[in-house]
């Protein structure tokens, strides 16, 4: 603690890191959990880091995007848990597919809503949470770990049990962040990187731009304070760091750079 | 009037009493002109979204940002109303057998498929919870299956909430058979009924004695496609 410092106004414990000190403290075998959904709003410049630093075999959860495909390309992904794998306006994500029809990966394949309810029970610390998503569909065929449960009341219903999606780090990227953590989205969509921030031992928040704590405000209204410090084990800045995926308003997606992704993932056939 | 006209018309007919629920499209200009068609003309009550997670309050063209946003629908909400059921969902299918089983995962062997596709995204929930519509722009034998290689969304025989109608490039085509097995409702205008027996891998009811055509659109209905979607955007989608 900096002596001399009005409490609550200056950051006196700066978690502000590089993208490499974060890929750095990622250990081989380790699960990560990636923010954002689809190519949207994904931490493009942490994953990038994680890309060329030492840890493999990698669990990646994450509703999945070029994020998935980058780490897949790279050999660092012995695991994907998603919903999906897309690039939302080019519908399939190539290097995700020629993994999977390698067979180079393992596949947990879960329903949208089941995969929010894990990340609802990490989140709450909760074993699992029971929902109707997944019954009767070959989701349950493929995860044959997957249990139901009963209703204890008069329903008797039986629900899937969707153990909770505890992660060894997650990495998400919003708009603005102060250097303690406390992160801050400005586009029309949280996504789930609260859940993801809550469910991990972890969270890293990169961010477009470090502002003061006092300046939290001045963009958005108090509901757009998506991240408490407390959540936060680091802080990174970095502008453009969720490009080419959108990152609303600071950004939409750039198709180009994405149409250009996959004809590069064509040609490495 | 095209071809492309009888489907968004035909898909629309799909939200018909539906009330004070969302209608969702996959997206495309079909299903997303036959949630605002619906809105607009028989069907006031509908809830249309702009495709990313705004309510409109009004109903934009196609592209267009609305003028009024009456509601917020972020994924967090629209998988928290998949489960409510306050939605009827119109969703796409790669393979879809007799009973209403549909994949958009993978083709091949789950293991290590011939072909991975998008994974099987909400569908398994959507079909457990809410009304479905399915819309396949190409009704062929590669599409209309025996068996389907990954269930993602549920058929009738496996507990699928309701299945209200498929409508294809063909033919409108539902459930209300005495085994829950697929039935043709109507073929559109210009098709027969053996054009769709052949475009089928699997054995479908009514396709003896007279079989209805899809009706077409009114004067009205094409007026406001022709606003919704002054580029027929909707015409890419169907085969001419």
């Amino acid at each position: 603690m900096s002596p001399g410092m009005s409490p609550g106004m200056s950051p006196r414990v700066s978690k502000v890191m590089t993208a490499e000190q974060v890929a750095a403290s990622v250990e081989s075998g380790m699960t990560v959990g990636i923010g954002g959904w689809g190519s949207r709003r994904k931490p493009m410049a942490l994953v990038e880091a994680l890309v060329r630093a030492p840890a493999r075999d990698l669990t990646i959860v994450s509703y999945g995007g070029p994020d998935v495909g980058l780490l897949c390309a790279a050999g660092k992904v012995r695991r994907v848990v998603a919903p999906f794998v897309t690039l939302d306006t080019i519908p399939l994500e190539p290097h995700f597919r020629r993994a999977r029809q390698a067979g180079e990966i393992a596949f947990t394949e879960y329903d949208e809503g089941m995969f929010m309810f894990g990340l609802l029970a990490a989140a709450h610390r909760l074993p699992f949470l029971p929902t109707r998503a997944g019954l009767g569909s070959d989701v349950l065929r493929v995860n044959p770990e997957l249990r139901t449960v009963r209703s204890p009341y008069g329903d008797g219903e039986e629900l899937v049990a969707v153990p909770a999606l505890t992660m060894d780090v997650a990495l998400v990227h919003l708009n603005r962040a102060d250097a303690r953590g406390n992160a801050q989205y400005l586009g029309p969509d949280p996504y789930f990187d609260d859940l993801y921030a809550k469910a991990a031992g972890r969270c890293y928040v990169s961010c477009e731009r470090l502002v003061d704590p006092a300046d939290l405000l001045k963009e958005g209204p108090v509901q757009s304070l998506l991240i408490s410090r407390s959540m936060v084990a680091g802080v990174v800045e970095a502008p453009g760091g969720a490009g080419f995926t959108s990152c609303e308003p600071d950004y939409g997606r750039d198709e180009a750079a994405q149409r250009r992704y996959v004809e590069d993932a064509r040609e490495q056939g | 009037m095209s071809r492309a006209d009888v489907c968004v018309v035909a898909c629309a007919e799909a939200f018909r009493g539906d009330g004070e629920i969302l209608a969702a499209g996959i997206g495309g200009a079909i299903t997303v002109l036959a949630a605002r068609l619906a809105r607009l003309t028989f069907e006031p009550d509908l809830i249309t979204h702009d495709g990313v997670c705004l309510l409109t309050g009004d109903v934009p063209a196609l592209g267009q940002a609305p003028e009024v946003v009456e509601g917020w629908l972020p994924f967090r909400e629209h998988l928290w109303l998949v489960l409510n059921g306050r939605r009827h969902v119109m969703l796409g299918a790669s393979q879809i057998d007799r009973h209403g089983n549909t994949n958009i995962s993978c083709i091949g062997d789950w293991a290590r498929p011939k072909a991975q596709l998008l994974g099987v995204r909400g569908a398994p929930g959507n079909t457990r919870c809410d009304p479905t519509s399915y819309w396949i722009p190409r009704h062929s034998r590669r599409t209309f299956v025996p068996e389907v290689d990954m269930v993602s969304g549920l058929g009738t025989d496996r507990g699928a909430f309701e299945l209200r109608r498929v409508v294809t490039d063909l033919a409108v085509l539902d459930f209300a058979s005495p085994d829950g097995g697929m039935r043709l409702v109507s073929v559109h205008p210009g098709v027969s009924v053996d054009d769709v027996v052949a475009a089928t891998g699997f054995e479908l009811h009514g396709v003896s004695g007279q079989v209805a055509r899809t009706r077409e659109p009114t004067g009205e209905e094409l007026a406001v496609l022709d606003r919704l979607d002054p580029g027929r955007l909707r015409e890419r989608e169907v085969a001419a």
